[in-house]
Parts: C-alpha cells; sequence; structure tokens
C-alpha cells in the first residue's frame, strides 16, 4: 500500500520543554519525522515551543512554529496553516494530550484535520485504564488487580480491597508523575491525593503491589495492512517498583525462554492491534513473577516514547522514521531498512531486529541539585537524563555504561578494604532501590554475601546477580594477579574493565596501565550495529568497542573530523550541547569532510545513525576517546578532533587529548584553561583594562573568611571548574560561609574554592560570540530578566536585550573582543556580564558552545554551531559571510529593526522531588541551576513574548482572577506600582499582613489572608497555603526573604511556593519577573496575540536562510 | 574461578580460518557443516531440532544458557548438533522451569562445543564465504593437523540424512479434546517424519487432527493404510536433491488425490515432485526473524527458519504440473527466495496441497505462520 495521496501537509506537534521523563528523545524522534515526510514532499507544519532543539531549526520543516504547545495556540497554527493532517504521536505525552485537547474542543473537526499515526479512539483505549484492562482480559492476558478511583472514598475503599501495599497511578500523566507505592493509610491519603489532583480527568488506578517481580517491555510497530513486528525487548535489571526510565535496563531480554517471550510477543501484537495504533509504533510492559512465571501487563502507550529512542539505538531500527512512514501511508514491507544491505542491496522494514550484542542502559540523577530530596527510587521518574552502552557481553557492555555516566563513584571500585563492609547493614541497605544502589550491590559481594542472600534483598534476577559476581571474581583475579600479563589484561578488558579501573587495583595510574596494554598490543576492535546479527552486510558504519577479535572499521579516503558529544543529560548540560554537535556534523559534511560523532547519550539526534558519516556510540572517556581515535588514523587522515561542542564533558578531556598527540580542532586547550583557570584569567582581564567582581581562592575556611572580610559580604563561592553552577552558592556571613567550605569535600589544594563579590542589583547579560582570530561575530546579546545572582541557565531572559542601549552593547561587543583575543578563541565563545553601577564586571567566559547557541541561532536566524564548526576549521567568518553561512553584513549584536524579541524562559523540575517525609522540595532559584529545559516565546514586543514564554512553560498567565503577593521587605517599594496595574486589570488582589498593609497605603484595594505559619483562623479562616491548594489563587508573588529574617518567614516562603507548585499555578519570585509578568498579562489582555513561523520572520526581517540544508 | 580454568578448545574451518577459544559442553572432536542461528530465544529448541543433524551451530546471540534447560522445550528426544558454538555461556540457570544447566546437558549428550571465540567474525566469515565444513576439537591443539580431518569429514551436498532422524516406528499423537467429548478426531493425517519437530504434531492435534507420525522409510501402502484424510512432510536435513523415495511417495500421493501440506524440508520435495529443482543456498537462513510476504494477502509474517537449501521455482508465474497449476505462494523479503508453494486443480481452482518452507509450527519463534495448520485443516476439509 503505498503513500497516501490526500495528505499534503501535516502538523507534527513536539513535546516541547525537556522535563524529567521527557527529554531530547522526542527531539531525536520528531527530526526523523519531520525529515521523513519532507522527503516524501509533504507540507510539514512544525509547533515545539523548545528552541534547543534540532526539529524547530527552519531547515526542518516548511514553517517552523516556535510557539507553546497548548490548544489555543496550536488552534491558530492550524487556522492559519489548515494542515490536511496531525501526527502528535512523536512529540511524547505533551504532543498526545494537546492532540486529545484539540479533539476534544472540536478543533481538528472544526479545521477538517485528520489525526494520523493513533486515533482519538486508539489513545483513549490504551492510557484509559479501564478499557485497557478489558482489551488485555479478552487476549487471554491479565492485568494486575485494580480498582479506578475518582475520589478520597474511592482509594480508601480500594486499598481495603486489594490490601497494602498498593501502587497508585494516576491517569493521563507523563513519565509516571505522580505515582507511588502506599504501604499504610496515610501514604494513600498523601499519593492518592496528590494522583488525583496530577491527573487531568481526576482518576487515580489502585492496584495491587508486583514488586520485586521482573520487568520487561517490547517495542511494537504496525501499519494499515495489520502487519506487526516487535522492534525490540527490554528487561529491567532493577524488578518492579522502580520506573523504567529510573531503572538499569538491557536489550535484548537476557531471562527469558522462547516461549515466555513468545508469550509477551503474542500478547503484545494482540494489543497493539486491539488498541487500534494502526499507524506507528508503541510500548508494552509487562511484569513476570520470578516465582512462575505468571505474566501481567502494565500498560502500554500508544506512541514513541522513551524507550522507542533507547531501542531504536539499540538494534538500529529507526522506529520514529518508520513510525512517521506509516502513518502516511506506507506498509511496512514497502519501506527500506536502510541501515541493513541483504543480498538484493536493501532489506525490508517488515523484519524483526536480532542483536549480537547486549545493550545496558543506566540513568543519571541530579539529586545534589535539590538537597532534602528523597533520593529512593520508586515508580515516579527522577532521573534527567541516561547513557547507553554497547558490548559484545552483559558485563563489557554494563561496566561500560557505568563509566559513560561520567561519575566517578558510578564505577565499580575495589580500592576500599573488604573489612570496612558490613554485610549485614549492606543487605538491609541495597533493599532500598537508589541511585548507585549497583555499586552498593557489589560491595555487598565483596562483603561475602551468597547470591541467595543478594537476591532476597534485591530480587535481581539470579543472572543479573551472577553476572555481578563475575566481575567480581574477575576483579580479584586482577588484583591477586602477580603481574599484568597479557591474559589477564585481556581477560579483563572483555568483561568491560577501564585502564582507571586495572590501574587503581594495580596501584599505577590509568595512563600507566595503557601503555602497557598498547605494548602488549591489546586494543578493543569495533564491531557493527547492523539490526541482522551479521547475516548481512551492513551499509551503516554505526560502531561500538569490544575486546574481540576482528574489527569492522572500513578504510577511507576523505579528511575526517571527530566530533566529541555531551555524554549523558545532567542539569546544565543537556540537549543544548547535541544542537551544537549535529550542526557541526552536517556543516562539515557540507564542507566535505568525513564525520565522526562520538556519544553515548540514546536519546540524541547526535547518536542517530545518519546524522553523521560514522558513529560511535562509545562513553566519553580518555580511555575511550584515544581508542576511537587510533582506529580512525589507521582507517585513514584525521583533521582533529572537535572539544568546544559538548559541553564540559569534552572540554575536560581536551588536554589530555592533546597530551597523548591527538588534534584538537579550534579552541586550544592551553587556551581553554586560560578561560577555566581564574588566575590566568585574571590577567587576561587585566591586560585587556576589564574588571571582574573582587574576588579570591581559598582552600580553607580561615582563607575564604579572609578575602570575603576583604571584598564584603554577600559573597558568590563555588568551586573552580563548574558546570552549570554546581556548588555555587550566595553567602551573606561568617556562619554560612564555614557551613559551606565544611561541606564542600572536595576543596583541596588544586581544587580550591572561588569566593566573588556578589554584585547586587546588577542586570546580567550573557553573550555568545564567534572569533576567528581576526574578526568577533557577535551572536546575540541576551538580558536578564532576573537581577544577578540566579544561574544563567534557569534565569529568564530576552534577545535583543530590552533595556541596554546601543552604547552598552558596544561597550560589550569591545569587552568581547578582547576577551577572545587574549585568551586565543578559534570558534564559539560564552561571557556573562554584571552591568551595575555602570561598571561592566565580567563574571565568566567559557570558550565552548555555550546553553544558549540554539537560543541565539534560533532568535537571530543565524546557525552559529554551523559557523563555529567551520571557524574551527579553518574557515574565517568572513569567508563564511560570502558563502552565506553568516549575514553578509550586521550581526547579532546589531539587528536589522523589526528583529522579533526573543524571550527565554526555563523550567524548573521541582514537581518530580519530594523530601523522605513526601514534602515538596523548596522552588527557589539561585546560583546553584536547577532547570531542565527551555521554552522560547517569540513575538514583536516583550509583553507578547514573555506571555508567550510562560504559557510555553509554565501554563498561561491569568488574565483575571485573585493574586496572593508576599513580599520581602527590600522588595515592598519595588511591588507597588506593578500590583497597582494589575489591580486596575481587575484582579482580586490579597496579600498577608505586612504586603497588605503597604498595598492599602498605596490605594490598593488588598484582603488579608493567614499566614501559614499563623494556622486556621478562630473562624475556621483558610491560610494562604491551604487557599492556594484548594484552587482558590491563580497567581502568587513570592519574594523570599533574606538569610537574615525569621526562620518562620523562610518557612512561609516555602509553604506557599511549593503549594503553587502542587497546585500547579505560576509564582513569580523576583521582582523583575513581576514586572514581566505584567506586561505579558496586559499582552494577553489585549488578545492580539498572534503566531508567526520562524520562515515568516525570516521573511519579514530580512535575513539569509542559513545556507545549509538538512542532510 | 581462575583464568582459563576450562580446556582450550580449537576450531578450524574447511577453508583454513582457525579459532581458539574454550571447552564447553562435552570434551572430545566434532566435525560438521557450520551454520549460524540468529535467533534470540530459544535455544533449547534450536539444539533438539532434527533438521540440524551433521551441523555444527554458531548462536550469534553472545549470552546462552541464561535459563537453563527443562524438559518441556525441546523438540525431539535429544539433542542433534553436531556441535555447538557460543561466545557467552551462562555460568548459572535462571528461570522457575530450569531443571539442569545447559553445560551439563551438552555433556550428558556429548555434545562438543567451543566458547569464547569472536562469533561475529565466524558468522562474518561464513556469510562471505557460505556455509563450510567445520571441525571442533578439545584434543587437537594444531589447526594444520585439525583442518585435515575438516577436509576428510563428510559433506552436505548430496547428504541424505531422513533416515538417521525419522522414527523408526509409527506412532500416533492424539488429537486434543476440543472440549466435546463425544466427538472423535475431525482429521487423521499421515505425517512422514523426516526430522519432524514435536510442535508440529501438536499443532495439528489443537485443532483436533489424529497425527499418526510415519518412518522416513514409509510407502504408499504405509501411507493408504493409515486412511489419511491428508498427507503431511515434515522438516529434515540433508540435501532434498539426494531425496529419491520421498518424492516418489508424494507424486504416487498427489496422483492419489491427498491433500498435501509441507514444512521445510516438506517444501523442498513438494518443489521437486512438482518438478521444481532445488538448490544449495550460500549460507541460508536460521533465525525467528525471517520476514516473508504471503503472496495471494500481500502480508507479511515474521518467521522462525533453518533451511541451507530452496526452491527453484519462478515467481508470480504459474506452472502447469501433470497434478494441476503451481505457483510459489510465499517470498522471502530479505532475499526474494522461495518460501511457500501451492497446488491447485487445473479445471476447477481447488487448493490440492501446499508446502512452506520456513516453519508455522515455531519453536522457536514467532507465532505469526499458526494460520497455515488452519488452511490444512480447511484443504482437508474441501473448503478451500
Amino acid at each position: 500500500m503505498p503513500k497516501r495521496e490526500d495528505i499534503k501537509s501535516v502538523l507534527v506537534i513536539g513535546s516541547g520543554p525537556i522535563v524529567i521523563g521527557q527529554a531530547c528523545e522526542f527531539d531525536y524522534s520528531g527530526t526523523q519525522a519531520c525529515r521523513v515526510l519532507r522527503e516524501e514532499g509533504i507540507r510539514v507544519v512544525l509547533v515545539n515551543s523548545n528552541p534547543a532543539t534540532i526539529m524547530t531549526d527552519p531547515e526542518f520543516a516548511d514553517a517552523t512554529y516556535v510557539e507553546p504547545i497548548t490548544p489555543e495556540f496550536v488552534e491558530k497554527v492550524i487556522a492559519k496553516e489548515r494542515p490536511d493532517a496531525l501526527l502528535a504521536t512523536l512529540g511524547g505525552q505533551t504532543a498526545l494530550n494537546c492532540a486529545v485537547a484539540l479533539d476534544e474542543r472540536g478543533i481538528l473537526e472544526k479545521y477538517d484535520v485528520e489525526l494520523i499515526g493513533a486515533s482519538i479512539d486508539a489513545i483513549q483505549r490504551g492510557e484509559n485504564r479501564e478499557e485497557f484492562k478489558k482489551i488485555v482480559a479478552e487476549l487471554g492476558g491479565e492485568s494486575a488487580k485494580s480498582v479506578i478511583c475518582h475520589s478520597m472514598d474511592d482509594l480508601l475503599a480500594g486499598a481495603e480491597e486489594l490490601g497494602y501495599p498498593v501502587v497508585i497511578r494516576p491517569s493521563f500523566t507523563m513519565g509516571g508523575s505522580g505515582s507511588g507505592f502506599a504501604f499504610d493509610e496515610e501514604d494513600l491519603r498523601r499519593l492518592g491525593g496528590a494522583g488525583l489532583a496530577a491527573s487531568p480527568t481526576t482518576e487515580v488506578l489502585l492496584e495491587e503491589s508486583i514488586l520485586g517481580w521482573k520487568e520487561y517491555e517490547l517495542e511494537v510497530m504496525r501499519d494499515r495492512k495489520d502487519n506487526s513486528v516487535i522492534v525490540c525487548s527490554i528487561e529491567n535489571l532493577d524488578p518492579m517498583g522502580v520506573h523504567t526510565g529510573d531503572s538499569i535496563t538491557v536489550a535484548p531480554a537476557m531471562t527469558l525462554t522462547d516461549r515466555e517471550y513468545q508469550k509477551l510477543r503474542d500478547l503484545a501484537i494482540g494489543i497493539i492491534r486491539a488498541v487500534g495504533v494502526d499507524t506507528g509504533g508503541c510500548n508494552i510492559q509487562y511484569a513476570v513473577n520470578p516465582v512462575d512465571g505468571r505474566i501481567i501487563v502494565i500498560e502500554m502507550n500508544p506512541r514513541v516514547s522513551r524507550s522507542s529512542a533507547l531501542a531504536s539505538k539499540a538494534t538500529g531500527y529507526p522506529i520514529a522514521k518508520i513510525a512517521a512512514k506509516v502513518a502516511i501511508g506506507y506498509t511496512l514491507d514497502e519501506i527500506e531498512n536502510d541501515i541493513t544491505a541483504g543480498p538484493n542491496g536493501s532489506t525490508a522494514a517488515s523484519f524483526e531486529p536480532t542483536l549480537d550484542y547486549v545493550v545496558v542502559k543506566v540513568p543519571r540523577f541530579a539529586f545534589e541539585k535539590f538537597p532534602g530530596a528523597d533520593t529512593t527510587l520508586t515508580t515516579h521518574m527522577k532521573s534527567v537524563g541516561e547513557a547507553m552502552a554497547i558490548g559484545r557481553n552483559f558485563t563489557e557492555a554494563l561496566q561500560k555504561a557505568l563509566r559513560s555516566l561520567e561519575k566517578p563513584e558510578a564505577v565499580f571500585d575495589w580500592t576500599q578494604e573488604v573489612v570496612e563492609l558490613d554485610k549485614p547493614a549492606l543487605l538491609e541497605e541495597i533493599k532500598l532501590p537508589t541511585d548507585g544502589r549497583l555499586k552498593r550491590v557489589m560491595d555487598t559481594i565483596r562483603a561475602g554475601a551468597t547470591p541467595e542472600e543478594i537476591f532476597e534483598s534485591t530480587k535481581i534476577d539470579p543472572w543479573f546477580i551472577d553476572q555481578l559476581y563475575l566481575i567480581n571474581e574477575i576483579a580479584q583475579e586482577i588484583i591477586a594477579a602477580p603481574e599484568l600479563t597479557a591474559d589477564v589484561l585481556r581477560y579483563a578488558k572483555r568483561h568491560g574493565f577501564s585502564d582507571y579501573q586495572l590501574g587503581k587495583m594495580r596501584g599505577m595510574t590509568a595512563d600507566v596501565v595503557r601503555g602497557v596494554r598498547h605494548a602488549l598490543g591489546i586494543r578493543p576492535v569495533y564491531k557493527t550495529v547492523d539490526t541482522c546479527a551479521a547475516e548481512f552486510a551492513a551499509r551503516t558504519p554505526y560502531h561500538y568497542s569490544s575486546y574481540d577479535e576482528e574489527t569492522e572499521v572500513a578504510p577511507r579516503e576523505k579528511e575526517a573530523v571527530i566530533i566529541l558529544g555531551s555524554g549523558p543529560n545532567r542539569i546544565g548540560q543537556g540537549i543544548e550541547f547535541d544542537y551544537s554537535c549535529v550542526h557541526a556534523s552536517l556543516a562539515l559534511s557540507e564542507a566535505g569532510y568525513e564525520t565522526v560523532m562520538v556519544n553515548c547519550n540514546p536519546e540524541t539526534v547526535s547518536t542517530d545513525y545518519d546524522t553523521s558519516d560514522r558513529l560511535y556510540f562509545e562513553p566519553l572517556t580518555l580511555e575511550d576517546v584515544l581508542e576511537i581515535v587510533h582506529a580512525e588514523q589507521a582507517a585513514g587522515p584525521v583533521v582533529g578532533v572537535i572539544c568546544q561542542l559538548g559541553g564540559q564533558t569534552p572540554l575536560g578531556l581536551a588536554q589530555a587529548l592533546k597530551d597523548n598527540g591527538v588534534p584538537i580542532v579550534g579552541t586550544s586547550p592551553e587556551a581553554i584553561h586560560l578561560a577555566e583557570e581564574r588566575g590566568a584569567f585574571g590577567r587576561v582581564l587585566h591586560e585587556a583594562g576589564l574588571v571582574a567582581p573582587k574576588h579570591g581562592m581559598a582552600t580553607t575556611f580561615n582563607e575564604a573568611r579572609e578575602i570575603a572580610a576583604e571584598i564584603g559580604y554577600p559573597v558568590l563561592v563555588r568551586p573552580s571548574y563548574v558546570l552549570g553552577g554546581r556548588g555555587m552558592q550566595i553567602v551573606y556571613d561568617d556562619e554560612a560561609l564555614r557551613s559551606y567550605i565544611e561541606a564542600a569535600t572536595e576543596v583541596t589544594p588544586d581544587k580550591p574554592v572561588m569566593v566573588d563579590k556578589f554584585v547586587d542589583d546588577a542586570v546580567e547579560i550573557d553573550v555568545d560570540a564567534l572569533y576567528d582570530g581576526n574578526e568577533l561575530f557577535l551572536g546575540g546579546v541576551m538580558e536578564h530578566i532576573e537581577e544577578a545572582g540566579i544561574h544563567s541557565g534557569d534565569s529568564s531572559c530576552a534577545l535583543p536585550p530590552i533595556t541596554l542601549g546601543a552604547a552598552e552593547v558596544e561597550r560589550i561587543r569591545k569587552a568581547t573582543l578582547a576577551i577572545a583575543v587574549g585568551v586565543g578563541v578559534r570558534g564559539l565563545l560564552n561571557i556573562q556580564y554584571a552591568l551595575g553601577s555602570d561598571v561592566l564586571y565580567v563574571i565568566e567566559a567559557n570558550p565552548r558552545a555555550s546553553r544558549t547557541v540554539p537560543f541565539v541561532s534560533k532568535a537571530t536566524a543565524t546557525p552559529l554551531a554551523k559557523a563555529a564548526a567551520r571557524v574551527m576549521l579553518g574557515e574565517s567568518i568572513e569567508e563564511l559571510r560570502t558563502a552565506g553561512v553568516l549575514p553578509a553584513t550586521g550581526d547579532g549584536g546589531a539587528l536589522p529593526p523589526h528583529q522579533p524579541i526573543a524571550v527565554k524562559e526555563a523550567v524548573m523540575p521541582f514537581n518530580r522531588f519530594r523530601t523522605p517525609e513526601g514534602k515538596q522540595v523548596d522552588t527557589v532559584l539561585g546560583p546553584e541551576m536547577k532547570s531542565t529545559g527551555e521554552v522560547m516565546g517569540l513575538d514583536s514586543d516583550f509583553g507578547r513574548a514573555f506571555a508567550k514564554s510562560q504559557s510555553g512553560a509554565f501554563g498561561p498567565l491569568p488574565t483575571r482572577g485573585r493574586i496572593f503577593v508576599s513580599m520581602a521587605n527590600r522588595d515592598k517599594r519595588t511591588m507597588i506600582f506593578p500590583i497597582k496595574v494589575l489591580a486596575d486589570h481587575g484582579f482580586e488582589i490579597f496579600a498577608t499582613e505586612g504586603t497588605a498593609e503597604v498595598l492599602r497605603r498605596n490605594g490598593v484595594a488588598t484582603r488579608q489572608m493567614r499566614k501559614h505559619s499563623e494556622g486556621v483562623g478562630p473562624d475556621g479562616e483558610k491560610t494562604t497555603v491551604q487557599r492556594i491548594l484548594a484552587g482558590e489563587v491563580d497567581l502568587v508573588i513570592n519574594t523570599p526573604n533574606g538569610t537574615s529574617n525569621a526562620k518562620s518567614a523562610r518557612m512561609d516562603g516555602y509553604e506557599i511556593r511549593t503549594a503553587a507548585v502542587m497546585a500547579n499555578i505560576a509564582c513569580i519570585t523576583t521582582v523583575q519577573g513581576l514586572g514581566a509578568a505584567v506586561q505579558g498579562i496586559e499582552a494577553l489582555r489585549r488578545g492580539d496575540i498572534d503566531v508567526r513561523s520562524l520562515q515568516e520572520w525570516r521573511d519579514l526581517v530580512g535575513h539569509h536562510d542559513g545556507g545549509v540544508s538538512a542532510k | 574461578m581462575p583464568l582459563h580454568a576450562h580446556k582450550e578448545a580449537l576450531l578450524v574451518l574447511e577453508d583454513g580460518r582457525s579459532f581458539r577459544g574454550e571447552s564447553f559442553g562435552a570434551e572430545g572432536e566434532t566435525f560438521g557443516e557450520a551454520v549460524f542461528s540468529t535467533g534470540m530465544t530459544g535455544y533449547q529448541e534450536t539444539l533438539t531440532d532434527p533438521s540440524y543433524h551433521q551441523q555444527v551451530v554458531i548462536m550469534t546471540a553472545p549470552h546462552v544458557g541464561n535459563t537453563g534447560v527443562n524438559d518441556d522445550d525441546p523438540e525431539s528426544k535429544k539433542i542433534w548438533v553436531a556441535g555447538y558454538v557460543v561466545r557467552d555461556p551462562a555460568r548459572v540457570s535462571s528461570s522457575w522451569r530450569a531443571e539442569r544447566s545447559l553445560d551439563d546437558e551438552l555433556r550428558a549428550q556429548s555434545v562438543v562445543g567451543i566458547s569464547g571465540i569472536d562469533t561475529r567474525a565466524l558468522t562474518r566469515h561464513l556469510r562471505e564465504r557460505g556455509a563450510m565444513r567445520v571441525g571442533i576439537s578439545t584434543v587437537e591443539t594444531d589447526p594444520e593437523v585439525l583442518l585435515k580431518k575438516v577436509l576428510a569429514s563428510a559433506e552436505m551436498s548430496g547428504a541424505n540424512l531422513s533416515d538417521a532422524v525419522s522414527t523408526q516406528e509409527t506412532y500416533v499423537v492424539p488429537a486434543v479434546s476440543t472440549g466435546s467429548t463425544t466427538e472423535g478426531p475431525r482429521f487423521r493425517v499421515a505425517a512422514l517424519d523426516l526430522g519432524i519437530k514435536e510442535m508440529t504434531p501438536q499443532r495439528m492435534a489443537e485443532r483436533g487432527v489424529e497425527v499418526h507420525v510415519l518412518p522416513a522409510t514409509a510407502t504408499l501402502e504405509d501411507v493408504l493404510a493409515v486412511n489419511p484424510d491428508g498427507l503431511f512432510y515434515s522438516n529434515g536435513p540433508g540435501d532434498p536433491a539426494a531425496t529419491t523415495a520421498q518424492v516418489e511417495l508424494l507424486r504416487s500421493a498427489l496422483a492419489e488425490g491427498i491433500p498435501y501440506f509441507g514444512i521445510c524440508f516438506g517444501n523442498q520435495l513438494f518443489g521437486r515432485a512438482l518438478g521444481f529443482g532445488t538448490y544449495k543456498l550460500k549460507y541460508g537462513h536460521r533465525g525467528i526473524n525471517q520476514p516473508v510476504m504471503d503472496l495471494t494477502t500481500r502480508k507479511v509474517e515474521v518467521t522462525a527458519h533453518n533451511h541451507g537449501f530452496a526452491v527453484d521455482a519462478p515467481v508470480g508465474e504459474e506452472t502447469k504440473t501433470e497434478f494441476g497449476i503451481a505457483t510459489v505462494s510465499h517470498v522471502n523479503l530479505n532475499d526474494d527466495c522461495v518460501e511457500g508453494l501451492e497446488l491447485k486443480d487445473a479445471e476447477t481452482g481447488k487448493l490440492k496441497g501446499f508446502s512452506v518452507q520456513y516453519h508455522p509450527e515455531a519453536a522457536a519463534g514467532p507465532h505469526d505462520a499458526a494460520y497455515l495448520f488452519d488452511r490444512f485443516i480447511s484443504l482437508m476439509a474441501k473448503e478451500v
């Protein structure tokens, strides 16, 4: 059945900002979908509010709307573009929910838009738990016994029937948000209540506990002729009870016989057919009782999911691409499996991939960013990213995956003395799944536990437990071996031990181990992911390393550039860096190079097998990268390695790579050091006549106190090498400084703490620039909306700057040029400035692609990362202007008139974290970055752009209703005018005592509300927090009190802010944010906010198109 | 476990390429045709599939033996493979059904294996050079010496192996009760055991068929003595071109008008009975992920395969035979190889017999093609 000819244009909805449970895997799937549809000659209209995505690059769609993914805005797009069809199965739960809302409001019918991929009925059948259970039962399958609840009474009755513990699963939430276990009634009331609130349909499923069962997932693909294939089976190492996103998972399934596997397969195909996902992919999760094999179907996602991205990378079968093709009418046998050649030159997509390797995925968490958060893993996803590794056996894949996490504490370590290992305590500890449990399991094995004891505590399958024993036995042999012979080394490498681990065990450095290894000729070979276990030749060089016998790297003629990616997503290093790496690859491929990508993050576009000419799915450690460089140098000429685009991960490798004789392209490692080492950077600034806030370096509390005394409080303290502001804090007095230093475990003479003057009340400015050694191209000047002190990654900002004049931009340009020259930048440079009392302070400079590169590129229609890649390989800015990559004249500091205002807003994961007592973690922002993602609002003026950014990030700002205000004393003066404006617009203003008093004196009608600390009033008057939780408040404005205030005031603030998060309403925590919100609300009240595509803006503003088309 | 606790083992291919690994299963020496199987599950079914007689099977999936060995999953009474090659054998068995370990089972049945070699390199070699003879030894350490023995061993082309794997005595697999106790079996089938897998008669029995499994040496009289509603030819090892008696038997049965269904070897022999040739594939199809299209419905099924030979018949054309009109009903989408044949009466257009090259009984493998057993029932019921 060929392509449907009645579909001429398709609206694709993306997944919006990166949040926990919905990360860049949907950029990967959406980008593939857009590519496929355009190749088929279909007009692609895209809506996605996330500017850091590849899919929102103007060349991937015909009309790209960086607009909020809300039914209101998407309707405007539909009205304007009149697409024939809507594809919502590739944009995660966000897109699916939006499609459902559009359907419910009759918008799809009104504009005659057909939902393709999965129909509304199929979505409902897949996601409505009662209907789904019925389907499973009809197929002869079993579901966990459960009760649907719509109220607390339902919940209590249900728990009575099922018996504790029970599982709580709210309907229609993403990433299992709001799910958890209730072991007693108190848990039930708390989690169940929150679950009812989180579900858009106020529906919670209460379920029998299947804790400790084996957990599996199958990825299914189906076309409109009912051809169905299983793309991949995935087995969770962590048994039932931990969200799949937080589990260590393994592909293919390791501990099923064919009979059991075929039962799962039959159920999967039966389910996708009965649910009616006619054209696309879905995944189905199962639990299997290890005692008797009883199978329970847990759930299905009637769309492409995070697991689909993993399955695509694990097998080489491009699920999103195929899903897009079947959505427009192709059948699987008509679609080519383009990774595998086959005897006739091609094979069809209607087969099931088979693997001759093992894939392991491990989650990466960010609990260190949320002090107080409960680190226990539950059915509620908490990880922020993941790393995947491929090996020829499980042990190799597992150890590669653990080192891919780039957390030194994640890899197994045998250097601790065994006597410190307390077996009974460890056996108790490992009962609770946590980040790093697997390492504690290994410690328990070292402490002498038996496999049976480990199983008793963890319910991890005995086969996996034995693999851990195998690793331990090898480690013990390595430690005991008289010398590191070729046999010992080969054996260890075959099971995934890194040079670093071996060195630690043998009391030598990784460099020495590597030297010995190379002298003995022990190097990895590179195998190929080919979907068919070598039955047919592979067409795509998608490689992974293994200590096996035969390598498959093909020789090549062209010069190669190796691009190092950014590894697992984490807070501070996410999709933005992948964006830059992908752009470099596309640009260099066009410029005639062979591009070689190295990365280990399965969610990304960079690890798509057709993004680069060659892909190495490998950990980003020195050892792994050096081996790839060696293999590629053996295959043909290598110009060098790009370390500048993948964030801190590759940047941290640059010097060591160079020391090992690897050519580094772009800014030299010495220049990187110059910018990152504060003393050296201070000299650069001094020579350029620039000032940094006063600062000093300390390795002890006394040193720090002296510096603080000299420069004056408040001071900003932080470690010298930072990522996403890790460990930064503003401290106001000696006591706070002391506790910071004492808590900072990693303070050593070579890792000192930086103590900076904190520039209060300053405007913070972020600059991305490009320097070729001669000319500076100012990419963009972003003005932060919040004052300095909030991490730039968490601040909202505007571009062009909303209050800076031409003279100030000129000062910034000069300073940026001076730093670029002084540091010796070749490529991208990001600088943060603070402008206070007319002094321009340089806060920090990063000679690399920054988090804001994609935002700047979208806002100014200039492909900065592409240009940077070419500058790094020797082209000049002038040449790039001539080539049309950069605009012929002007730059991001000198933008043309009619330039729209772009507002970036950060999205926080606060709703994901609770303390062990079940309380919400605080939502206050500071110098420590906490956001997971961002959105962009783009419009002709700031108010509208800001309103869009808020809609995209949190939901629309209210245009009427009740506002609760509680301001810190220092902010009371500045708040009066904006609050008055809001009152004039008809908002009812509520405030606590002090704030209410000030407002009334200034003529703003204000009603007083009880403070949380005051408790319920004598006549049952609710407190502020109760009113917020009851949904009686539409907007919260609360600026946090400084540290000197009374504890009760601080606690009130915490309660108010967390209540706002739980009630899912906007909460403004700065006066600058309040000002922006007022402008946004006014724009919304005018009701004239429209949508405009990036392509239209480009034509309007008169920019070029970037010159580089999608591959 | 100290390094190399296992005895060393050596694998040598007939073209001289050799691999050194560790002994797995029984010690000793073995020879056969080297073939690779790409299934990720179902090693027990593979090992006990009689079609693998005289073949050394290389598993492309690295971890084998994880679920141990049970007594339910074997497809025959013994392990048939001549030798077994895996990369990472399991050290423990993990399944609620496991009764012993795979290593122990291989030892108990004296199956020589090798582990720890680059199975992907070996697979790629066979893919490029074609299936060939191989030797595995835990006693001979000199590749040159082992190579000589490999070259002296039997070749697969021209081998008639049916008699070696077939039952010596006829036995009956009763129909599984369909609920109604008064009803007898719906049909009786004479199934020629050329290396039959246990799941095959079971799939028929589940559909109310009483299956009389006959030895490969059965004559037309033996078949007619069963008074069958249909004749079935099973899968099995060997070169179809070297098999004449069963082809003749099939021709006589077709002349008698007995409805026919064949699987695998039974497809090749059906092809020969209809006058088509057969040929040896370069390295065969062995796995459980092969896409096959049913040319009448244009639907694709994911199927289990184990064959080294194929029928040479024209796709998309009707061939007139003395028994009626023969057409190719199924093709493999990977290599367009013939995967099924259909014979229809030249006048009425009624189906007379059909066969598939792959394994609708699965075991191991997907159940997508189970409908073929229903088609056989319809054929015997004269509904098609």
